[in-house]
């Protein structure tokens, strides 16, 4: 009692107030300012092309009309769209460019036995679950989540990959449904058809989006 | 006025650390959890990879391969075991549609979509691919084809890793009709017209009068 009458006399009662506003307004500023870093494209690499232990470009090798199935062989099937084993670069670089620097490690890595520790580009939090199959089956094509990759030099990430986008599809699949032989055609764009015409590939696919059901959480946090 | 100071200055401290680190690390630690998602890296094994390979010498359930006409192409003719003469199931439309479409993504780049060995790979230096209207390659059968995707052929690499075993006959069987609609025969034609002209019949008979 004694010691507080001393320390604090009554005109610290304004003071404390203010501290502790500017304690609450600034602490909770703090942490939003926090987490909109955290959240910032910057942070996520959005756009940024990643090193990677050979600089593997997508754009010429599309150029050369070799389909995304030739290395993601699972992305119709499973989950996961898989990356390439080494052997499936040696399929062609065992006679191709066999002498250049840049697969030096690619042949390392056969010559060993050791796998290519690529760098991964996309990779949602491990409580979200993903499923290729499901999308790439029901008319949704590569290039709606994942840009041009037949024209990028070095993979880049082309949506941040926030949930906020996740349900914006999932509420109205319709703005993005694509014919199922499209998906693999990168330059094909949705919205060159008419919004009639992909409510009937929606129907067509039997796109189950009836009383929200794609937005309930155990859809993607299971 | 100093000791009002260094309370505040603590108090900020304090915040600093007590309130931003758990925030980053917890959300971290459910960002990254303690499991493997598909490939990725192991510090546990020594090779580093969370997909383990199968021990030499066993047999995952559900893969034991008994059935030599499907797996390995081997067929018995007159009591002999020779390179399979028939396709192991019956090869429908959808079949051979299946096999274009598995053709194109993974024979075309270097074999050419219409099997003439022109396919964009080989224009830019890769070892040129036969073409397969050779009077060898169309005398062959299909066991021959089966066998080259799933242990390769001379510089070829097999594609066992990349196409499942129906998917091998399948692009076979459309080997086999490429293979047809480049030495159509005048009897291949009379059936095809024939039929076309049945179909018309059936289609539009109204027309004919
Ligand atoms: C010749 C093999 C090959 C082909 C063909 C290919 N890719 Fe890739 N892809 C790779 C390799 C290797 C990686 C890993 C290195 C990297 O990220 O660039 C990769 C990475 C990716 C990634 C990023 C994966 C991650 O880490 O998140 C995406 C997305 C992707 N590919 C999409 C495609 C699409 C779409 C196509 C078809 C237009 C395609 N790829 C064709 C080999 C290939
Ligand atoms: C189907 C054949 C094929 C496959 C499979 C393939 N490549 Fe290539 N790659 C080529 C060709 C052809 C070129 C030359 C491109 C050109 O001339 O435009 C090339 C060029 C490259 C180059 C540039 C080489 C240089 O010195 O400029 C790199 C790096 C490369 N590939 C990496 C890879 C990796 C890594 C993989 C495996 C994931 C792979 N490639 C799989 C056909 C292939
Ligand atoms: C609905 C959006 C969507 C579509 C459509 C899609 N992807 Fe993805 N892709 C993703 C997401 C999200 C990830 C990250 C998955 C993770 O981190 O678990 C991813 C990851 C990948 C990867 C890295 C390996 C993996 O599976 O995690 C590759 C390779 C890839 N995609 C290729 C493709 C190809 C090729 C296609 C077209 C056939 C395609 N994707 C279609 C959203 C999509
Ligand atoms: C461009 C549109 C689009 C985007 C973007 C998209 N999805 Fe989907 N998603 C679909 C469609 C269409 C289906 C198929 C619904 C059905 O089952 O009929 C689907 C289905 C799914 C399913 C399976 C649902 C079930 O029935 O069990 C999961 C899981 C899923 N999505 C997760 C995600 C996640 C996670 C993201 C974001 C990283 C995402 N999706 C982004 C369109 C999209
Ligand atoms: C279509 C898929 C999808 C559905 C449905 C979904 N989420 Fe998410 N959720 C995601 C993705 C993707 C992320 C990761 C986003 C990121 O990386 O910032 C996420 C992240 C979260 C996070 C963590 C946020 C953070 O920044 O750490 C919470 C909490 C969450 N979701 C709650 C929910 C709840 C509650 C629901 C149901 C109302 C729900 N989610 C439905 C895809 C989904
Ligand atoms: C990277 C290029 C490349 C790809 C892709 C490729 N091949 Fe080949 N293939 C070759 C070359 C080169 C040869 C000749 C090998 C030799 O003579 O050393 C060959 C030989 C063959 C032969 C043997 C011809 C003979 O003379 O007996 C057959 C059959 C064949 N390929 C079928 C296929 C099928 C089916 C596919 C798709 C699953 C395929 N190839 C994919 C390059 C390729």
């Amino acid at each position: 009692m004694l010691m507080s009458s001393q320390l604090f006399t009554s005109k610290h009662n304004t003071l404390a107030r203010l501290t502790l506003l500017i304690f609450v307004l600034g602490g909770a500023g703090f942490l939003g300012l926090m987490d909109m870093i955290h959240r910032s494209p910057y942070v996520r690499y959005t756009k940024v092309r990643r090193e990677q232990p050979v600089p593997f470009s997508h754009k010429h090798h599309s150029n050369l009309g070799i389909d995304c199935r030739y290395c993601h062989t699972s992305v119709e099937v499973s989950g996961f769209a898989n990356i390439p084993p080494t052997q499936t670069c040696m399929n062609c670089h065992n006679v191709m460019w066999n002498e250049s620097p840049m697969l030096e490690p690619v042949r390392e890595s056969w010559a060993t036995g050791e796998s290519l520790e690529w760098t991964r580009v996309h990779d949602l939090p491990d409580f979200v679950y993903f499923n290729h199959a499901i999308h790439v089956n029901k008319g949704i094509g590569c290039a709606t989540c994942h840009g041009r990759v037949d024209q990028m030099p070095l993979t880049w990430k082309e949506k941040p990959l926030y949930m906020k986008w996740c349900l914006e599809c999932h509420r109205d699949p319709a703005a993005n449904v694509r014919p199922k032989d499209k998906i693999f055609d990168m330059a094909f764009d949705p919205a060159s058809l008419s919004r009639e015409e992909r409510e009937a590939l929606v129907e067509e696919y039997g796109i189950d989006h009836a009383d929200h059901r794609l937005t309930n959480c155990w859809i993607c946090h299971r | 006025m100093t000791r009002r100071i260094s309370f505040l200055l603590f108090t900020a401290a304090l915040l600093l650390t007590s309130g931003c680190k758990p925030l980053f690390e917890i959300r971290k630690a459910m960002y990254d959890q303690p499991k493997y998602e598909a490939l990725e890296v192991s510090d546990f094994f020594g090779d580093r990879r969370s997909a383990r390979p199968l021990i030499e010498g066993t047999v995952a359930q559900g893969q034991l391969r008994l059935d030599d006409h499907l797996y390995l192409a081997l067929e018995e003719i007159d009591g002999d075991i020779l390179q399979a003469r028939t396709y192991p199931f019956e090869i429908t439309m959808a079949d051979l549609e299946r096999g274009r479409e598995r053709y194109d993504i993974y024979c075309s780049v270097c074999h050419g979509l219409s099997g003439h060995g022109e396919g964009m790979v080989v224009r830019r230096g890769y070892k040129a691919a036969p073409g397969y209207h050779s009077e060898k390659l169309r005398d062959m059968p299909p066991g021959y084809f089966y066998s080259v995707i799933t242990n390769g052929y001379g510089q070829m690499s097999s594609y066992a890793a990349q196409i499942p075993v129906e998917d091998r006959w399948r692009i076979t069987a459309y080997i086999q009709a490429l293979q047809r609609s480049q030495f159509a025969s005048i009897e291949d034609y009379e059936a095809v017209k024939a039929r076309s002209s049945h179909d018309e019949t059936l289609e539009s008979p109204h027309e004919h009068h």
